[in-house]
């Protein structure tokens, strides 16, 4: 496979947590697949534009086009990230000069599972794993970019045993800021996300986006559980052959 | 400013500590889930009905004017009268002049969120006249002096418990749990309210403009009792209800009674077409309707258009885990849950913006909503029309640095690897378990997880170099 695509890394991972962008650069790789990174990345704007900022969001966004490449597949570690992209971009940049150049990436960026499973066809990365996991489907991966089987695929074709998660489709109460603007609401929603892990009896809850796994494996820690959060690229990552 | 100013804050508190709220939410909310997940597997081409519902919706919203003057040509067209009230006063003062008129002393009324948001009952009490709920919902509600906290169910934060209570206290029924004997008692109560009072007051799920026609769907028979026993029948309306026709009133009474319900119909679904003529042996002899407008032409046109497609079912209520954190009554409004926060500000005095940060935007509200309202997207124009006047300005101020540095590559590497040393030395372990500043109320619930190596952008610079 002669692919070549952008890793756009997000700036949470880059920052808070790289193991999940060295981990996409390895699966990717595996895959045959040649990464680029363009340097000149920091972030797509969500924050701002979920709050209401559209000035400062746009103002991202218009960097976030000039920065990738049109004609390259841009391969995202994040749900919520690629469906800023390709949803929030749209209102943003409606009658843009920058619009055509952003139509053009929009069509091709993708989150990390949804470009292994869905465009490369591929769901056994040669990864073995062992252990008892379930699976978190953050809401922007599900109900914006309609990945709904492909983060199981790959977790299915490992071997560890999986324990579908109860109400999985139920909001985990992160929600960007609203998480430390609604921090009880926020963390009633946690709770019973909580209650729900515990119930598959898992080691590890895996998921697409480290900010949802953030406020859920915080959670978890602040509870004293003996269950980690993990961004699936990581896990996957972890068990290479 | 803040999210959420201290009022709000409060009322989450009291739902989030109320035991009973909580016991009924997560009791009644998740049943109605599966009703209506049920209901539509049911209905064949479910997802072909619910586009067409939205197509009508739309339509009907596009050519609000042009609709709503037939409606009423086809009203007064069969002897009834419309007046179009500007505002929830305008309303209010009509229909209490008309009471005082009549002379009449008491109202049976059944269940209508808009006599709630225009503050209908509240009006006819001052001015004297005895207003009585007749849907069992209400009528608890009525009793304990609340209001509702569900716009289809608004009783659900009461347990059998209270109500027998409140039963007994008003009533004088004798100490019961078994809810036929409670329904027993409240329909012996209501009863004479049909017999005795000499207007009825209803709400309208839909006005059918091509021949005036009032839809009413209801389940406990009172919505019949109220618009043919009493002489006078005021139906309350607002105005985006109406509809063009009786065939695209049955598609969306397809997806109403699923959608609130799960049931496939309501148990009475009523078609009111003019007061009594003179062959018939019942029915009111006098028909007003008012049709409030209260707001809501204003966003005609607009991007918030869209919740004007609303047919009020409640089922994004149900699928919020927000509303199911926190009930109804946090919302502080008439219309809670995710469409109530888009449609509170647009309408009346235009209070209560804050709400739309009140979500997650998690989608489940678009997912369930019959007609596809793009809830979460409405819901983000709000906080863009008022985050300049709700945002605190610490938030702005940081958001604004936070862009300027987003568009300085060279800018952001030196500032976020100095954010990230910070970091690490604040933590302890890799967690931050109490942070200050921007991460206070994240750590009031949750740890935070603090970096454990460098960028990721310095990973791939030592990499190119050489490195691995």
């Amino acid at each position: 496979m002669s692919q070549t695509v952008q890793l756009f890394v997000t700036c949470l991972v880059d920052w808070l947590r790289p193991e999940i962008g060295i981990a996409t650069v390895r699966l990717l790789e595996k895959v045959g697949v040649t990464v680029r990174f363009p340097e000149a990345q920091t972030c797509c704007g969500q924050p701002a534009f979920n709050v209401g900022r559209w000035e400062e969001a746009r103002a991202m966004a218009e960097h976030w086009v000039r920065t990738f490449d049109p004609e390259l597949p841009v391969v995202v570690p994040s749900g919520s990230c690629a469906a800023m992209v390709r949803h929030g971009y749209h209102v943003l940049l409606e009658g843009h000069p920058l619009h055509a150049r952003w139509e053009a990436l929009a069509a091709q960026t993708y989150e990390l599972s949804q470009y292994l499973v869905d465009v490369l066809r591929i769901q056994d990365l040669g990864v073995r794993r062992e252990g008892t996991v379930t699976y978190h489907p953050s809401c922007h991966l599900l109900r914006m970019l309609g990945v709904r089987e492909a983060p199981e695929r790959l977790i299915r074709a490992t071997g560890a045993a999986y324990h579908p998660l109860p109400e999985a489709e139920t909001c985990c109460g992160f929600g960007g800021l609203f998480s430390v603007h609604f921090e009880e609401v926020s963390g009633a929603m946690l709770d019973r996300k909580i209650q729900a892990i515990r119930s598959t009896g898992a080691e590890v809850v895996l998921g697409c986006d480290w900010s949802c796994l953030m406020h859920i494996g915080g959670g978890l820690h602040r509870q004293g559980l003996p269950v980690r959060a993990m961004h699936l690229a990581e896990w996957l990552a972890e068990g290479l052959l | 400013m803040s999210i959420p100013s201290p009022a709000f804050r409060s009322r989450i508190r009291e739902g989030l500590e109320n035991a009973t709220l909580q016991e009924a939410l997560q009791r009644a909310v998740p049943s109605f889930l599966v009703s209506r997940s049920k209901a539509f597997e049911d209905l064949p081409d479910a997802e072909a009905v619910r586009d067409r519902a939205r197509a009508i919706r739309a339509h009907t919203i596009a050519h609000l004017d042009r609709y709503l003057e037939q409606f009423a040509r086809e009203v007064e067209r069969r002897g009834g009268k419309v007046f179009w009230a500007a505002t929830a006063r305008e309303a209010c003062d009509y229909i209490v002049n008309l009471a005082r008129s009549r002379g009449v002393a008491m109202v049976a009324k059944s269940k209508s969120m808009v006599s709630e948001e225009i503050g209908l009952n509240h009006a006819m009490e001052a001015a004297g006249i005895r207003v009585v709920e007749t849907d069992l919902g209400e009528f608890i509600i009525q009793l304990a002096g609340e209001r509702p906290s569900h716009i289809i169910t608004p009783a659900i934060h009461k347990r059998r418990e209270d109500i027998s209570k409140l039963f007994q206290k008003h009533l004088g029924m004798p100490p019961t749990d078994e809810i036929p004997e409670m329904t027993a008692a409240a329909r012996r109560a209501l009863r004479q309210v049909f017999l005795d009072a000499r207007m009825g007051i209803s709400g309208v799920n839909f006005g059918i403009a091509e021949t005036g026609t009032l839809v009413l769907v209801t389940n406990e028979g009172n919505g019949r009792m109220v618009t043919t026993l009493p002489p006078i029948h005021v139906a309350l309306m607002g105005i985006e209800r109406v509809v063009p026709t009786w065939e695209d009133a049955e598609i969306l009474l397809r997806v109403l009674a699923r959608s609130a319900t799960g049931q496939a119909l309501t148990a009475y679904t009523s078609f009111l077409t003019g007061p009594r003529r003179r062959e018939e042996p019942d029915g009111p002899e006098e028909l007003h309707v008012v049709l409030v407008d209260n707001g809501r032409s204003r966003w005609l046109g607009t991007p918030l258009e869209e919740a004007l497609y609303c047919i009020r079912c409640g089922a994004c209520l149900n699928a919020c885990p927000v509303y199911r954190a926190i009930g109804g009554h946090a919302y502080g409004s008439v219309y809670p849950g995710p469409i109530g926060s888009i449609v509170t500000p647009m309408l009346g005095d235009g209070n209560g913006a804050e709400l739309a940060y009140a979500s997650s935007l998690c989608g489940a509200c678009q997912e369930i909503c019959p007609v596809r309202i793009p809830i979460p997207d409405l819901l983000v124009r709000w906080r863009q029309m008022r985050a300049g006047s709700l945002l605190p300005v610490w938030e702005r101020i940081g958001l604004q640095l936070y862009a300027h540095a987003a568009r300085h590559p060279s800018l952001w590497a030196r500032a976020g690897r100095w954010a990230m040393g910070l970091l690490r030395r604040l933590g302890r372990e890799g967690w931050l378990r109490r942070g200050v500043g921007p991460l206070r109320a994240w750590t009031a619930v949750r740890d935070f997880p603090v970096p454990q190596r460098p960028a990721f952008r310095d990973w791939w610079t030592s990499r190119r170099g050489g490195g691995e």
